[in-house]
């Protein structure tokens, strides 16, 4: 084994070689230690996001795959001329704007029902978080079939009670909607199971004191575990929001971006110029810009969290 | 009304809301299994959620539409392989961040933490030419190293990281006495310590290969080498409409597995998405 042999010989070297020390010995077992990961790393997301820098300033000739430099026109192009970019980014702000909060209130609002144990908690726990571990190609397939038009099942069972249900899927504002909701439908139990987390970490002698002092359930929830919250809360709300500009399995499958591009959003427009058109110069300008928001959403949690937030 | 009883109303409120609440979510499954037993013009009708006439010819006619056995496999193998990569990475180099002190340290962990937050689709288009240019498309191997080494085998590492932190060092400390070496405390003490963390890296590093749909999309092209998301997408006829029938019969045999195990290991896999959740 390689534990017999290494330990006499670097016992011998450190004799005779002073400079290995056991300070540098370690350093050296510590970087062997990471140097898969850090390999890959690099080789897979370091180099890759550096050249996409060097992407976003060039045009590609789809012939010969030559590649030019044209400065910032790819972001210029984005910016100020190309009508669809905007669109896009409005588009995916819609998407974000009406998916996190959607999305928190329920989790937490499933949460604080589900926190503590009672007769069939385990089932709905389990019920809630099933479409997590579901694959959103699967997800996104059912929801089509029962989101079609006069036949699907969802405007069907409408009918029953006398709604006329929209073509869902065929009107861009409720194919937003209708993306949105089942997108919200299908993660929710994660956000779910961190608010559990947070609320079984709250000692419960706070909530009886507050009760014994006559405070409602509501003032309990606001002016007690609410405020105990925040720091889940933050976390929660960043991470929400970055992946709602992530989402692109979900949104190909359902809508493939449409109708009249009414569902398009960042991330299948970065695909669809990328791959579709071939056009990277324009793709990885987008990527770029991308990348930016993340960042940025990113910075302000830390800097949130600065402020002992969290 | 006592104290009790409103207690009991309010519990009783709260379980109906629950299981009105609980109807999105259980119904595209039913239906799921329902549709993809109908026949195209049933499943045209009047919608019934137990079939009229249970067709399981759909369920063979899935194997001769697709090569679907051969797309299966090359998922659950994928996933194997991207599971077994990620574990012995990230624990090697969680336990490295944790227990050992070397220059860069901490230059380390913040070019690491940059990487949890950016999504794939920054960096999908530099990969694809990568790829290429290493002669790998229309293989798998993009399908297992762009997962093992991007921001989720990060992510794995911080997890492990941080559970490598919480363990007592004096049992190490002793193996270190008794002459192992650090590969050897790696080995014999600290992953055997530290179990927990190992599952939870190896279930959520297993469905994000499971359900991975993006590089498929992007570095496959013929339908032998397809994974199960892209095959499921791909049941459609030469207009590109779905076969719903099909394709529903098609994801009930992707699903229905994965719904098996959640449910035998429901606990498991939801404190393994907590903790994943709380480092991301």
């Amino acid at each position: 084994m390689a534990e017999t042999t290494l330990h006499p010989e670097t016992t011998a070297r450190r004799k005779d070689a002073p400079w290995l020390t056991l300070k540098y010995r370690e350093m050296l077992e510590a970087w062997l230690f990471i140097s898969p990961t850090l390999v890959g790393f690099i080789i897979f997301f370091l180099g890759p996001l550096l050249a996409i820098v060097y992407y976003s300033m060039t045009e590609w000739n789809l012939l010969t795959g030559q590649a030019t430099y044209v400065g910032l026109k790819n972001f210029h192009n984005a910016l100020f001329i190309n009508p669809d970019f905007w669109h896009v980014v409005r588009n995916s702000a819609i998407f974000a704007l009406g998916l996190v909060p959607l999305n928190m209130a329920l989790a937490l609002t499933l949460a604080l029902a589900l926190s503590r144990p009672f007769f069939g908690v385990v089932f709905f726990r389990t019920v809630f978080f099933a479409p997590v571990v579901t694959s959103a190609i699967a997800w996104a397939i059912v929801w089509k079939f029962l989101l079609q038009g006069e036949a699907g099942v969802v405007n069907q069972m409408l009918a029953w009670v006398g709604i006329d249900g929209p073509n869902w899927l065929r009107e861009p504002n409720w194919a937003m909607a209708a993306v949105i909701v089942t997108r919200v439908i299908k993660m929710v139990g994660l956000n779910m199971i961190l608010y559990i987390a947070a609320l079984q970490a709250i000692p419960r002698d706070y909530e009886e004191a507050a009760r014994l002092e006559g405070a409602s359930r509501w003032q309990v929830f606001s002016m007690v575990i609410w405020p105990l919250l925040a720091p889940t809360t933050l976390v929660i709300m960043v991470i929400t929001t970055i992946g709602s500009f992530k989402v692109f399995d979900h949104i190909y499958q359902l809508t493939g971006g449409g109708p009249e591009n009414g569902t398009l959003v960042l991330a299948y427009y970065i695909y669809l110029q990328g791959f579709e058109f071939f056009d990277v110069g324009y793709a990885s300008a987008l990527a770029m810009i991308m990348f930016v928001i993340v960042m940025m959403l990113t910075i302000v949690q830390v800097f949130l969290r600065r402020r002992g937030l969290g | 009304m006592t104290r009790r009883q409103t207690n009991i109303l309010y519990r009783t409120c709260w379980t109906i809301a629950l299981l009105i609440a609980a109807i999105p979510f259980i119904f595209p499954f039913l239906w799921m299994v329902s549709a993809g037993f109908k026949s195209v013009t049933e499943i045209f009708g009047a919608p019934t959620l137990i079939p009229r006439v249970w067709r399981w010819q759909n369920f063979v006619e899935v194997f001769t539409y697709q090569p679907f056995a051969r797309q299966y496999f090359n998922s659950l193998y994928i996933a194997l392989a991207v599971t077994a990569l990620t574990l012995v990475i990230s624990s090697l180099a969680g336990y490295a961040l944790a227990r050992m002190r070397f220059a860069g340290a901490g230059l380390l962990m913040l070019f690491l933490v940059s990487a949890l937050m950016v999504p794939e689709e920054v960096t999908i288009i530099p990969n694809f030419f990568l790829i290429k240019w290493m002669g790998l498309m229309d293989t798998h191997w993009p399908l297992i190293l762009l997962p093992t080494f991007g921001p989720h085998g990060v992510m794995a590492t911080f997890l492990m990281r941080q559970y490598f932190l919480a363990l007592p060092k004096e049992l190490e400390d002793a193996g270190k006495m008794d002459g192992l070496s650090r590969l050897g405390v790696w080995w014999r003490i600290a992953l055997p310590m530290s179990r927990p963390a190992l599952a939870a890296v190896a279930i959520i590093t297993f469905l994000f290969s499971w359900n991975l749909f993006l590089e498929p999309l992007i570095f496959l092209s013929s339908l032998d080498m397809f994974t199960l998301p892209l095959a499921l997408s791909n049941f459609t006829d030469t207009y590109g409409l779905p076969l719903w029938n099909l394709q529903l019969a098609a994801t009930t045999l992707a699903v229905v597995p994965i719904l098996i195990v959640y449910l035998i290991a429901q606990r498991q896999i939801m404190e393994s998405f907590a903790l994943s959740g709380v480092k991301g």
